[in-house]
Parts: C-alpha cells; sequence; structure tokens
C-alpha cells in the first residue's frame, strides 16, 4: 500500500471521507461539524463534498444528540457524533450507557447500534479541570461498548474506519495533542482490528503498556532506558475494551516485569485492569507497578498542570526502581523529553 | 365525523381486551412467576386504542415504562409479552428486557424503555433517519407528564421542529410521577400546548379517556403529519386507576385525594364508552360476554404457554452482548 506522511486529524480526516464515500449511510453529527475550525482539521470538507444532508451542525443538546444518532442508526444510517471535549458527553451518560450499550442485549439481538461517538481529550493551555480529563475507564467499564484509543496516524485512520464498519456502538477517543503528530498512513480503504493492540518495539526487560498520547511518553522512555541498558517491550493498546489480554500476558511472561501508564487516573482505571490480567493470568512472581495522572482534578494553570501528566522521565524513572537504579538529575539530563504545556513549538492556544 | 358501527366495537374489544390483559397480569401477579416489575395502565386505553387504530403496520412506536398497552394496540403479540414478563426464552426479548422492554418489530413496537424521556430522541432519531432515507413512515412516540419535566423533551421537540420531522409526540398526562402529584413537580399556569407551539411545534389537548374524541381527533392530527411532514404534540389528559407499579391499588396511601379518585373512576374510559353502546343498542350484553369469553381463552392460552415455555439457557447471559 502506497504510504505518505499524514498528521492524526488528516488521517482521521481521511478514513472518515473515504467511508463516506463508500457507504452512503455514513453521515457526520455535532456541533461545529461544519464550522470555519472543523473539529481540528478532522471534519474538513466533508460538507463541500457530501453536502447538508449527510454533515450535520447540531442545536447545543448533547443528551439529545446521542438519542437521534442511536435512533438514526435503528433506521439504517451509520451516525459518527463527535465532541470537542469529553466533558460534554457526561451530559448524554443516559444515552450511551442505558441505552446504546445495552440496546442489542435488551432485544436480544433484534436491533444493534453501530455508532461512533469520537470524544477528544484535552490537554495543556490551561485547558483546566473540565476541559482535559480522560474519561476512558468510565467507558470502558461497560459492556456493549467497544473503546478505541489510538496513538498514531495509521491507527487513528484504520481505527476509524474499522469503527465505522462495526456494528456496535464504539467509542473512539482521540488525545488532543496527537491531532498535530506525524506518521506514515496508507492512502487506501483499510482497517485495522479493534481489540487487537501493537507491539511498538520489541524488548526483553520489562513491559511497558500504555493507549493514546501516552504511547508516545513511553516510546521515549524507551531512548532513556537505553542509556541504563533496560531494553523495554512497549506496547500500544489500541483498543481498551475489549482489551487485548493476550499480548499483554504474553510480554509480561517474557519480561517478568510490568509498568502500565495510564492516560488517566490510576485508581479503579485501565492501569488497574492491567495488573490485573497479569495478577489473574500469570503463575508467577512479577513485578509490576502503575503510573498514570496525578489523583487530583487538573488545575488550569501549567506551573501545576503540568506535574499532573507522567511524562518520558517519570516514567523511566519509575522503571529504574523497579530495577533498583537510582539515578539523579534525570529532570536535567532528560529535559528535552519533558513535554511543557503546548504539544509542540507551532501550538498558539486556544484550545 | 361519525364513526362507523364496526370501528366502534372494534375500539369497544381493543380496550376491554387491554383491561383483561392488565387484569390477569394483576391477578396472577401475586403467584410470583412473573418476577419483573410491572406499570399497569388500567384506566388508561382510549389512548393507545384510539391512535393505533389509525396506525399502518410500518409506521413505528416508541414507548416508556407503562407500555403494555402501546405494545398490544399496535398489534404486539400477546404471547411473547406474558412470556417475556415470566422470563421466559420465547419472550419478545428473550427474557432479558422484561415488561419494561417491551419489543415487536413486526408490530412496529420498536422499543420500550424505562429511563423517563430516555425514547423521545431515540423515536426522533428514527424519523430524522427516515427523513434522510425519504421514507414517509411515521414515528408516534409516547411518555408520561413527567417526561415533559426532563430536559431532553425540550431538546428533541425542538430538533423536530427544526428538521420537519414526521412525528406524533403522545403526552400521557396521568398527572402523577409515582407518588408526586403535579403540584410539586409543576408551575400551575404551564401549559404543554402553548409551549410547544412557542418552539415550533403544533399541538392539541385532549379528553384521554374518550375514545371516541381520541379516535377521530388523531386520525386528523396525523393525516395532517403525513400530508405536511411537520410534528404534532398531542397531550391526553388521564388517570391511572391502580399502583404506580404493581398489580394493586395502593389508594390507602392517601398520595390522592378520594374525591380525585371518584372524579376520575367515573370517567373510566371502558365502562363509559361501554354505556353509550349499550344505550345506543350497538352492543348488547350477550355480544360482550362473548367478547369476554374469547378474550378469556387467548389469555388462558398466553399465560399457560408462557408457564410451560423454557427459561434461557444459562449460557444465554453471554449472548447479544455485541453485535
Amino acid at each position: 500500500m502506497h504510504k505518505r506522511k499524514l498528521n492524526f486529524s488528516e488521517a482521521i480526516n481521511e478514513g472518515i471521507d473515504q467511508a463516506m464515500g463508500k457507504d452512503k449511510s455514513v453521515i457526520v453529527m455535532g456541533l461545529g461539524v461544519d464550522d470555519p475550525k472543523r473539529i481540528f482539521g478532522t471534519t474538513r470538507n466533508l460538507i463541500e463534498k457530501y453536502g447538508k444532508n449527510r454533515v450535520f451542525d447540531l442545536p447545543t443538546s448533547e443528551n439529545a444528540f446521542t438519542g437521534f444518532a442511536i435512533g438514526a442508526s435503528l433506521g439504517n444510517i451509520k451516525p459518527i457524533l463527535v465532541h470537542q471535549r469529553v466533558e460534554f458527553a457526561l451530559l448524554t451518560m443516559d444515552q450511551i450507557i442505558n441505552q446504546a450499550a445495552k440496546w442489542f442485549y435488551m432485544n436480544d439481538g433484534l436491533m444493534n447500534v453501530p455508532i461512533v461517538i469520537r470524544l477528544i481529550v484535552g490537554r495543556g493551555w490551561g485547558q483546566g479541570p473540565q476541559h482535559s480529563q480522560n474519561l476512558s475507564s468510565l467507558f470502558a467499564h461497560i459492556p456493549g461498548l467497544k473503546v478505541v484509543s489510538p496513538s498514531s496516524p495509521n491507527d487513528a485512520k484504520g481505527l476509524m474506519i474499522a469503527s465505522i464498519l462495526d456494528k456496535n456502538p464504539i467509542i473512539f477517543f482521540e488525545n488532543r495533542w496527537l491531532h498535530t503528530t506525524y506518521g506514515d498512513v496508507p492512502k487506501d480503504f483499510f482497517r485495522e482490528t479493534i481489540g487487537k493492540s501493537k507491539i511498538i518495539s520489541r524488548g526483553t526487560d520489562i513491559t511497558l503498556v500504555a493507549d493514546s498520547y501516552m504511547t508516545i511518553e513511553i516510546i521515549n522512555a524507551k531512548k532513556i532506558l537505553k542509556d541504563f541498558n533496560i531494553n523495554p517491550e512497549i506496547i500500544d493498546l489500541r483498543t481498551l475494551r475489549p482489551i487485548d489480554e493476550k499480548t499483554i500476558i504474553k510480554s509480561v511472561n517474557k519480561t517478568g516485569k510490568l509498568l502500565a501508564v495510564d492516560s488517566g487516573w490510576v485508581k479503579f482505571g485501565i492501569s488497574a485492569e492491567i495488573l490485573s490480567i497479569v495478577n489473574e493470568n500469570i503463575n508467577k512472581n512479577i513485578i509490576s507497578k502503575r503510573i498514570g495522572i496525578k489523583d487530583t482534578p487538573i488545575p488550569s494553570t501549567r506551573s501545576l498542570a503540568n506535574h499532573s501528566y507522567p511524562n518520558a522521565v517519570t516514567i523511566a524513572s519509575e522503571v529504574l526502581k523497579l530495577f533498583d537504579i537510582k539515578p539523579k538529575n534525570m529532570f536535567n539530563k532528560y529535559s528535552k523529553f519533558v513535554p511543557g504545556d503546548i504539544p509542540n513549538e507551532n501550538f498558539r492556544g486556544p484550545f | 365525523m361519525k364513526v362507523k358501527k364496526k370501528i366502534l366495537l372494534e375500539l369497544y374489544f381493543d380496550m376491554l381486551r387491554m383491561r383483561s390483559v392488565e387484569t390477569r397480569i394483576a391477578q396472577e401477579y401475586s403467584k410470583q412467576e412473573m418476577r419483573c416489575p410491572v406499570h399497569l395502565s388500567v384506566g388508561q386505553e382510549a389512548i393507545a386504542c384510539g391512535i393505533s387504530k389509525n396506525l399502518q403496520k410500518k409506521d413505528k412506536v416508541f414507548s416508556a415504562h407503562r407500555s403494555h398497552y402501546h405494545y398490544l394496540a399496535k398489534g404486539g403479540n400477546l404471547n411473547s409479552m406474558i412470556a417475556e414478563l415470566f422470563g421466559k426464552e420465547s419472550g419478545c426479548a428473550g427474557g432479558k428486557g422484561g415488561s419494561m422492554h417491551l419489543i415487536d418489530l413486526k408490530a412496529g413496537l420498536f422499543a420500550a424503555v424505562p429511563i423517563v424521556g430516555s425514547t423521545i430522541p431515540i423515536g426522533v432519531g428514527l424519523a430524522w433517519a427516515n427523513k434522510i432515507n425519504n421514507k414517509k413512515d411515521l414515528v408516534v412516540i409516547y411518555f408520561g407528564e413527567g417526561s415533559t419535566e426532563e430536559g431532553v423533551f425540550y431538546e428533541s421537540i425542538n430538533f423536530a421542529g427544526i428538521h420537519d420531522l414526521n412525528i406524533l409526540f403522545v403526552c400521557e398526562n396521568n398527572l402523577y410521577s409515582v407518588y408526586s402529584g403535579l403540584g410539586n413537580r409543576q408551575a400551575k399556569k404551564r401549559n404543554l400546548v402553548s409551549i410547544s407551539k412557542s418552539m415550533g411545534i403544533s399541538a392539541t389537548k385532549l379528553n384521554g379517556n374518550n375514545i371516541e374524541t381520541v379516535f377521530i381527533e388523531s386520525n386528523k392530527i396525523i393525516n395532517n403529519i403525513k400530508t405536511t411532514n411537520k410534528p404534532h404534540l398531542l397531550e391526553l389528559s388521564t388517570y391511572r386507576h391502580l399502583e404506580h407499579c404493581g398489580p394493586f391499588n395502593d389508594d390507602k396511601l392517601n398520595y390522592r385525594e378520594q374525591k380525585e379518585i371518584n372524579y376520575w373512576l367515573k370517567k373510566c374510559p371502558l365502562k363509559n364508552f361501554e354505556k353509550l353502546l349499550l344505550n345506543k343498542k350497538i352492543i348488547n350484553d350477550q355480544t360482550i360476554n362473548k367478547y369476554i369469553k374469547k378474550i378469556d381463552n387467548e389469555l388462558n392460552q398466553a399465560f399457560n404457554k408462557a408457564r410451560s415455555d423454557k427459561f434461557p439457557n444459562k449460557n444465554k447471559l453471554f449472548t447479544n452482548v455485541y453485535a
């Protein structure tokens, strides 16, 4: 397949565009999908190409329009619904958890709900307590939902297409900081497998597991760990529900050590699930630890918010602790791996 | 509009049948075989019966927790409904839904759910899909007046109005949300018809206990929706004779005034219609008894079948979580 560099939002845009081109029943809906900013570029050109009957700006009625999406899916429409921040989806939890997730089960297979709900997680530039939460574990807790959380442009496109083609309600997480990251993406219409993680790099000493933007941090952590002759195996989960237990178990069985890096809060979260999978499936002593966002709301000011998140240095430091290595001046030495409050130097805000 | 004798008899039979189903469920409930909450609709027969008489099979109906009549009036299969209440595999939802999740796609009863107001946007979404797909089918969404206190109701009628969707919103106003009367919930001067109109939805309020009124007026309204492709809201006043949830009368709890109860019992849609048909000699006791016998037979069969049908195998717990 012919590949070229695209950024994450271009990849999502291309995935949606190609799916709409192939299937007339695919529609896009959400506040601002046709506005000048086009959801960080992810809905660019769609209304021009597919018109007002397939790309819908909506009233500010999140709860109702999630219901509209469910209802439309019962009428042979495949809606892609987008919220510019996860937090707005909290207004729709009745429709997502009570209705979409259970519809197929509670009518015992008579009608399914094929919808994609895109949830964008904010970060940095003072987003604050209600614009930067990663709440993926809330959704991953619910049987009947699938929760997808890619980290690369390739997977953003491949999993977006897979989500649109899936017969179930899909919660599709996008970290705002990923939108401007580049990677090779095939031009063709292709899909990645929902429920399958990806081993980003093979290693023997410890397994590092993450999803979404935290995958980038563990890739950077590996660069630091090289200086200490530690060779980690890196797993990008890509899907949170169903979670790829097999790959995790196999890797940890081999390395004997695990650090689960959580994109959200640690307690009752995705990393807790990963540690449980290992604990329940491996019959030998495993040294394991989890790290994630500090156990507080995320404040606006960068002087505090920057400390909320794990980064390559804090991740590498945790790994070193598991190897009883206590290096000094990690932050000074590896400062280039510590992000500030913007994803890249070109970012000028405001969201 | 004068309603033909044949139709009047059918309306009577349908109401009598629906009432008999609920009464039988109430009678049998104490045997503890139907182990799911039931929200019986006794006293509210005229609404579903009168409206459904004007619907075609392809028209779709959404309902809420008190859904038995909406299901039956739309032609939902009785055996599947009773089996669902018994939790049997032959139930309309394989026993996974219970009384609060009745469904019969063949009959066009699309869904019922107990979260107040929750099916309103889903019904609107289906009507929206119909519009996108150039289909003219009508969507009927039933809900109680409690639903009109939910934000999602306003969000939904707003959208239906903006997009000119073929929807009949039916508000069954029985004055109570569980034990809470209207006084604690709505301003005295609140007027759903004018609220709807101010949001661009035409609306009408009718006596929901008069089957002829409901039948004749909903006929006009439904025809109008189908020709103009614009939604309409119909508010119907009515009263539930039994407790909010369960087989009994709970008026000993004194949450409704005896005067009010007496007033509404006098307005019983079934008894009054029966009296009217007897007075006009459209029906006689002999025919009524014939109807009762026929319905009893049907109910005996449905209950016997539900009783003897199998429970789902335990592996069914895990089926149909995902499509």
